[in-house]
């Protein structure tokens, strides 16, 4: 990807003297795809194509209502105290970024006139800063005019700790100042290459300054428009009832042409996944629901009746096993997998190497995740460009005995292996939840014909994903050997997804087990290759980072990958929801229509 | 009269804050956090969630945090939810009137069911009506509400394609069209629990009736030469409907706690799914509040039962 052929190449593209085909095509001579094509042309500084939605509506409204099904409700509806995806996809009908994701993980301009680029000015060639051009002539719904002076008091709002604002970490390390009225510009401390994070999707949403002013600080909660907002978005606000129903109905006003479609909106919430799934595929009560964590088998039989359909958008969320590297069961110091102990059966690779070996990521696919599921190796799985190519992963017993064997792990009376009085007895937590205990199900069975013990635990999920300092049984303590669960992807890229298991983040009791490298796995190429990516601000350079990144985990057997999970929605035939992995599913809710 | 009800409630004070109190350590000792899910989010800070925790005084000891909820509450504040960031009040009465409606039906049709059977059943026991009212009525308590909610689902909506199964708690629609909408939405939730209801108050007032009809004064009254119908109506029913008032009045909190897994399955924004989803989420001044109205209300009914008694049968008296 480095090689010197290919940055002469992407430079001819950028200074205009080859153009977009003629390079896509010299790749597809070597045999890469366009898609990939073009990824390394983005990777390598070229702005993108804009493709936009082929979006056919030719007038604004007409489309009737849009119904959306959530099972579970938006609870408020001030995207910086959303707590989860319900709450910011419930104030993103109201509210909008400077720019959303579309589904290959580029940026679309919402209330940004252009996306920053290199070549526009937009982006600081030592990446210490990004100015963003707002569109001019955009209200909000109360008809105030939108300035950069909104996107300043957003950074300032949410940056006061006394706000209790959880975007605080998008912005408290970043300076927004107003450089006229329709620009503002980022200012970070250290380069920063992701520079697309404050004011972009779900956490970029704006709040008008003229009606949050006086709440900012300690007095947030008492914000009439945090149940009344007021933002610049395709549908006004008419109703909120927390928990169960947000209604909101068209803008006339959209600064977007003939958009949006629809004349009225609403977000049902509550009940299960499964009767979400009927009231859309079968029933047709409603247009959308999101995220249907039901098995394909079920999916696959409601659909049947032909009147919806499932749709599945790639992120990089990833189901993994993580591998304990410190001993769960000695104490020391009053902490349990403390650092100073090593795990008794992990510190020998070979153990680690055969587990991998035992995990039929195949079979968990088919009879599991289905259609929402894909099979790797790699802890990271997108955006494209920074996916390694080097991973590979198999499922085999034999081999795993026979890395077991070569290592003098021998079956003891009972067929468990030993080696030097230590047993290979392992412990396997997960939170509870179907397809995990199934999937646990699948590991110990494959792991018992290799003579390896495992003892099944599951845990609340409450209480699994707590940060209650007084549980023991929280993902972050890891009482024990091996723990599955799910990390999402929340933006496309993954600094912020590979950095938790830089050495610096490891849980202990000392940092109250808030370190996100819960794994406790320490290794010194790793660490360099996040260090080299973070201060890296050419982006082919900083993919092949965090490739070499992903690839040392794969080599140590830090995680191991079960499933690379797929979004799941269910809509209407008619329904043309525009979607992205990397995003919410309403973040890009203008361009949603019908066709007949 | 008025003194005894005035002394009745003054004694339900200390048993609701017994109740407050038990309540209150069981929440606090119960795992969870309310900040469950942020800790998985890369985007926010671990720093983030302790910050909050420790701004909505999670981090206090159990007895600083109960004595902080009950003096806020004697001031008639209910606190706010901590996943919502509202007032507690407000969240529950935007959910009652749901609650009310759908319950108050469900408890009517149980009553318009259990009582004209039941003592129609009383009158000619052992009778081939009897027996069929019976084993229905069996048959209706022995399934739990999930079932044949789920099953009245199956049927209604998605093979006959009549009746909506997700419940709108606010219908576009004006005039005789809102009325019909709102009817016809409302009817499986209705069912589901209005006959689990009459199913096993039924055999309530069959047994009460049963048990009056044989008594002395009832025969006196036929050879007194009245009709049939006068003598059950106003002189065993009235007798034998005591010890339904019991039970009715005893139920309706109950009645609250059944809705929660009907309210789930129909998506009825009332105070039950409010709970269930304050419970998934830790939402501790939430449930606390829900809870104690529950407790409110078994406390009030109580008291309504009792006063209900003495209008009922006059030789009760109120001392």
């Amino acid at each position: 990807m480095l090689d010197t052929e290919l940055r002469t190449m992407i430079d001819e593209v950028k200074d205009g003297r080859m153009d977009r085909r003629a390079f896509v095509q010299r790749m597809l001579a070597f045999g890469l795809t366009a898609p990939m094509a073009t990824q390394i042309l983005a990777v390598g500084g070229v702005a993108m194509a804009q493709s936009p939605a082929p979006y056919k509506p030719t007038k604004r409204g007409g489309g009737g209502p849009l119904k959306l099904l959530w099972w579970q409700g938006a609870t408020l509806l001030n995207p910086h105290f959303a707590t989860g995806t319900k709450d910011q996809d419930g104030s993103r009908l109201f509210y909008e970024p400077l720019a959303s994701w579309d589904a290959n993980g580029n940026l679309c301009p919402i209330l940004a006139a252009q996306i920053p680029s290199i070549q526009n000015g937009g982006l600081a060639a030592d990446g210490k800063s990004v100015t963003w051009k707002l569109k001019p002539g955009v209200k909000w719904h109360d008809g105030k005019p939108f300035t950069a002076d909104d996107v300043v008091f957003n950074w300032e709002y949410a940056r006061d700790p006394a706000t209790a604002a959880l975007t605080i970490g998008v912005y408290q390390d970043i300076t927004v100042e107003k450089i006229d009225d329709l620009t503002v510009r980022v200012l970070f401390k250290n380069p920063t290459p992701f520079w697309a994070d404050a004011f972009v999707a779900v956490v970029g949403c704006i709040l008008p300054k003229h009606l949050f002013a006086e709440y900012k600080g300690a007095k947030s909660r008492e914000a009439p428009n945090n149940l009344k907002p007021v933002g610049t978005g395709p549908y006004k606000f008419v109703e909120f009832k927390p928990g169960d129903l947000v209604r909101g109905e068209i803008n006339p006003d959209y600064h977007m042409p003939n958009r949006p479609y629809f004349d009225t909106i609403e977000i049902k919430g509550g009940g299960d996944a499964v009767s979400a799934a009927r009231a859309v595929i079968q029933t047709g009560e409603y247009d959308y629901a999101w995220n249907m964590q039901v098995e394909d088998e079920v999916l696959l039989r409601l659909e049947k009746g032909g009147k919806g359909k499932t749709v599945y958008t790639t992120g990089g969320d990833i189901e993994f096993i993580a591998l304990n590297f410190t001993d769960p069961n000695t104490e020391i110091d009053g902490e349990r997998s403390s650092m100073k102990t090593k795990h008794p059966l992990f510190s020998d690779p070979a153990v680690r190497k055969a587990l991998a070996l035992l995990i039929d990521r195949e079979a968990v696919q088919k009879h599991i995740y289905g259609r929402a599921g894909r099979t790797t190796a790699s802890f990271l799985n997108g955006p494209e460009q920074f996916v390694s190519k080097n991973t590979k992963w198999e499922f085999s017993v034999e081999k795993a005995v026979q890395v077991l064997e070569e290592a003098g792990w021998k079956a003891g009376a009972d067929g468990i292996r030993e080696k030097d009085g230590k047993k290979l007895k392992i412990l396997y937590q997960t939170s509870i939840n179907g397809p995990r205990q199934k999937t646990q199900a699948i590991v110990k069975q494959a792991c018992r014909k290799a003579g390896i013990d495992i003892e099944l635990k599951s845990v609340v999920a409450s209480v699994f994903f707590s940060s209650d300092v007084a549980n023991p049984d929280t993902y972050s303590k890891f009482y024990a050997d091996i723990q599955m669960f799910q990390i999402p992807m929340t933006q496309p890229d993954p600094a912020q997804h590979m950095r938790r298991f830089h050495s610096r983040f490891v849980a202990t009791k000392e940092n109250k087990w808030q370190g996100r490298n819960f794994p406790r796995w320490v290794n010194k190429e790793f660490d360099a290759a996040i260090d080299a990516a973070e201060a890296e601000t050419d982006p082919v350079k900083r993919a092949a980072h965090y490739i070499k990144a992903n690839d040392i985990m794969w080599q140590d057997t830090v995680t191991i990958a079960v499933q690379h999970r797929l979004k799941v929605g269910a809509a209407v035939n008619s329904l043309r929801p525009v979607l992205s992995g990397w995003t919410n599913d309403t973040d890009n809710i203008q361009d949603w229509y019908r066709e007949a | 009269m008025r003194q005894y009800i005035l002394r009745r409630l003054l004694i339900a004070v200390p048993s609701l804050l017994g109740i407050s109190l038990v309540l209150f350590t069981v929440l606090a000792l119960a795992p969870g956090d309310p900040f469950a899910e942020l800790v998985t989010n890369p985007n926010v800070p671990p720093e983030v969630a302790a910050s909050l925790r420790a701004k909505f005084g999670l981090d206090d000891p159990v007895y600083v945090r109960y004595l902080r909820w009950l003096s806020a509450m004697a001031q008639g504040d209910w606190g706010f939810s901590f996943v919502s960031r509202m007032n507690v009040d407000m969240l529950i009465l935007q959910r009652l009137p749901t609650t009310l409606y759908v319950i108050g039906s469900a408890q009517i049709l149980a009553l318009l069911i259990a009582i004209p059977v039941g003592v129609f059943a009383a009158t000619r026991p052992y009778s081939i009506f009897d027996q069929i009212a019976n084993t229905l009525a069996f048959i209706g308590f022995s399934l739990p509400t999930f079932f044949t909610g789920l099953l009245f689902i199956l049927i209604f909506s998605i093979t006959l394609d009549w009746l909506p199964f997700v419940y709108s708690s606010d219908i576009k629609a004006t005039g005789i069209r809102w009325l019909f909408e709102h009817i016809r939405q409302a009817i499986m939730p209705v069912m589901v629990l209005g006959l689990f209801q009459a199913a096993s108050m039924t055999r309530f007032v069959r047994s009460a009736m049963l048990d009056v009809i044989r008594l002395d004064y009832v025969t006196t009254a036929r050879a007194k030469g009245l009709g049939q119908s006068r003598v059950i109506v106003k002189h065993a029913m009235r007798n034998a409907m005591i010890p339904v008032v019991t039970l009715v009045a005893l139920q309706m909190p109950a009645v609250f706690g059944g809705a929660i897994v009907t309210e789930q399955i129909f998506r009825i924004p009332g105070i039950g799914s409010l709970l269930i989803s304050s419970i998934l989420s830790n939402d501790t001044p939430v449930v606390m509040a829900v809870t104690f109205v529950f407790a409110c209300l078994v406390v009030l009914f109580n008291l309504i039962a009792d006063v209900l008694y003495g209008w009922l049968d006059p030789r009760i008296s109120f001392r």
